[in-house]
C-alpha cells in the first residue's frame, strides 16, 4: 500500500470516526425533542446529513408543525446537491446502483476528503472510507444518545436543553471565522437570521419564524437589475 | 403531534433530504452552478443556523426567554472562540445549563 493511500485511508476513517461521535448529541436532542429511538435511528440511517438532523428535530423541539420542521431541513440539505455536482467527476459512478449508493453519503465531511485527496483514485478511497466510518459509527452513536437521554432527571434534562443551541452554535462558528470565504457576509447572514427569527417568535407558529428567517435573508441578499453579481 | 404525524415528518424529510443527494449526482451541473443558486446555497446554512441557535437559546413557545440556555450558549461562545473541541464545548454549555436549572429552579 502506498505511502499516500495509508494517509488517504487514515484521515478519512479517522474524520469519520471523530464526526461520527456527535451522533450522541444528536440522538440526545432527537430524544429532548420528543422522538423516538427509533425515528432517531431513522433518520441517521436514512436522511445522515448532520445539520439537517439538527435543523428537523430543533424545530419540533421548540413545537413547530411538520411542514417547518421538513423545511428546515430540506433548506440545509440542498448544500449537498451542490456538493453532488462537486463530486460527479471525481466519483464518476457507473450506472443507476453505484449513483443511488454514492448519492446517500454525499455530506460536508466526505466531499471535503474527496476534494482534498490527491487524485481521483484517491479521492473515491476517502469518499468510500469516511462515508462507511461515519456511516456506522454515527448511527451507532445516535442510539446510544437516545437511550441515554430517555433515562435523565429534570436536571440533566436542562443541561440537554442548553446543550441543543451550543450544538447549533458549534455548526455555524467555522462559516463564521477569516478564512472561510466571505466571513463578513457570512456574519451578517447570521445576524440577520438570528434577529428576523427572535422579531417573528412572537408573531408566527413556532418553527416558522426559522423557515421564514432564512427566506427573508435570501430575498434581502437576491441580485438587483443593473447590480453586477458579485464574484 | 401523533406519533403517526411524526413518523410521516421523519420520512418525508429523510427521504427529501437523500433526493436532493441524489440529484446532485443526477441532473445537468448547469443547473444547480447558476450564480443566484450558488449564492443562496453559499449562505442559507449561516441564516438556518444562527436562527435556530437564537430560537432554541432564547424563546420558550411564543415568548422570548432568557435562562440556563441562553448562560450555556453564552459558555459555548467564549469556548468556541477559545478553540476549544466540539465534544468539550457542548459539555460545558451542559454543566452550565445545569448549574442555572438547580440555582434558580
Amino acid at each position: 500500500m502506498s505511502a499516500a493511500r495509508t494517509a488517504t485511508l487514515r484521515d478519512a476513517v479517522g474524520l469519520g470516526l471523530a464526526v461520527g461521535l456527535y451522533g450522541v448529541a444528536f440522538g440526545a436532542a432527537a430524544d429532548a425533542a420528543g422522538l423516538h429511538v427509533w425515528q432517531a435511528f431513522v433518520m441517521s440511517a436514512v436522511m445522515f446529513t448532520g445539520a439537517s438532523q439538527f435543523a428537523l428535530v430543533g424545530v419540533l423541539g421548540a413545537g413547530g408543525g411538520g411542514p417547518a420542521a421538513i423545511g428546515s431541513a430540506l433548506l440545509l440539505g440542498t448544500r449537498n446537491t451542490v456538493y453532488g455536482v462537486r463530486l460527479l467527476p471525481l466519483l464518476r459512478p457507473a450506472g443507476v446502483l453505484p449513483r443511488v449508493g454514492a448519492a446517500h453519503w454525499v455530506i460536508d465531511e466526505t466531499t471535503a476528503l474527496a476534494v482534498a485527496a490527491p487524485d481521483r483514485r484517491l479521492a473515491r478511497l476517502a469518499f468510500l472510507a469516511g462515508g462507511a466510518t461515519l456511516y456506522v459509527t454515527w448511527n451507532a452513536t445516535t442510539v446510544v444518545g437516545a437511550l441515554g437521554a430517555a433515562a435523565l432527571g429534570e436536571t440533566a434534562q436542562a443541561a440537554l436543553d442548553a446543550v441543543v443551541p451550543a450544538a447549533f452554535l458549534a455548526l455555524l462558528w467555522p462559516r463564521l471565522q477569516r478564512g472561510f470565504p466571505e466571513a463578513a457576509a457570512q456574519r451578517r447572514v447570521a445576524l440577520g437570521g438570528a434577529v428576523v427569527a427572535l422579531l417573528l417568535t412572537p408573531v408566527v407558529p413556532p418553527g416558522v419564524q426559522v423557515v421564514a428567517a432564512v427566506v427573508a435573508v435570501a430575498l434581502a441578499g437576491r441580485p438587483r437589475r443593473g447590480a453586477a453579481v458579485p464574484r | 403531534m401523533t406519533d403517526g404525524t411524526l413518523w410521516a415528518v421523519v420520512v418525508a424529510a429523510s427521504v427529501g433530504c437523500y433526493l436532493l443527494k441524489l440529484a446532485g449526482l443526477s441532473v445537468p451541473a448547469a443547473w444547480v452552478q447558476r450564480p443566484w443558486t450558488t449564492r443562496v446555497v453559499d449562505f442559507v446554512p449561516a441564516a438556518l443556523l444562527a436562527a435556530l441557535v437564537a430560537v432554541q437559546a432564547a424563546t420558550a413557545g411564543p415568548a422570548l426567554a432568557a435562562d440556563g440556555r441562553l448562560a450555556g450558549l453564552a459558555v459555548a461562545a467564549l469556548a468556541l472562540a477559545l478553540r476549544a473541541p466540539f465534544i468539550v464545548v457542548l459539555v460545558l454549555a451542559g454543566a452550565t445549563g445545569a448549574l442555572v436549572h438547580v440555582l434558580t429552579g
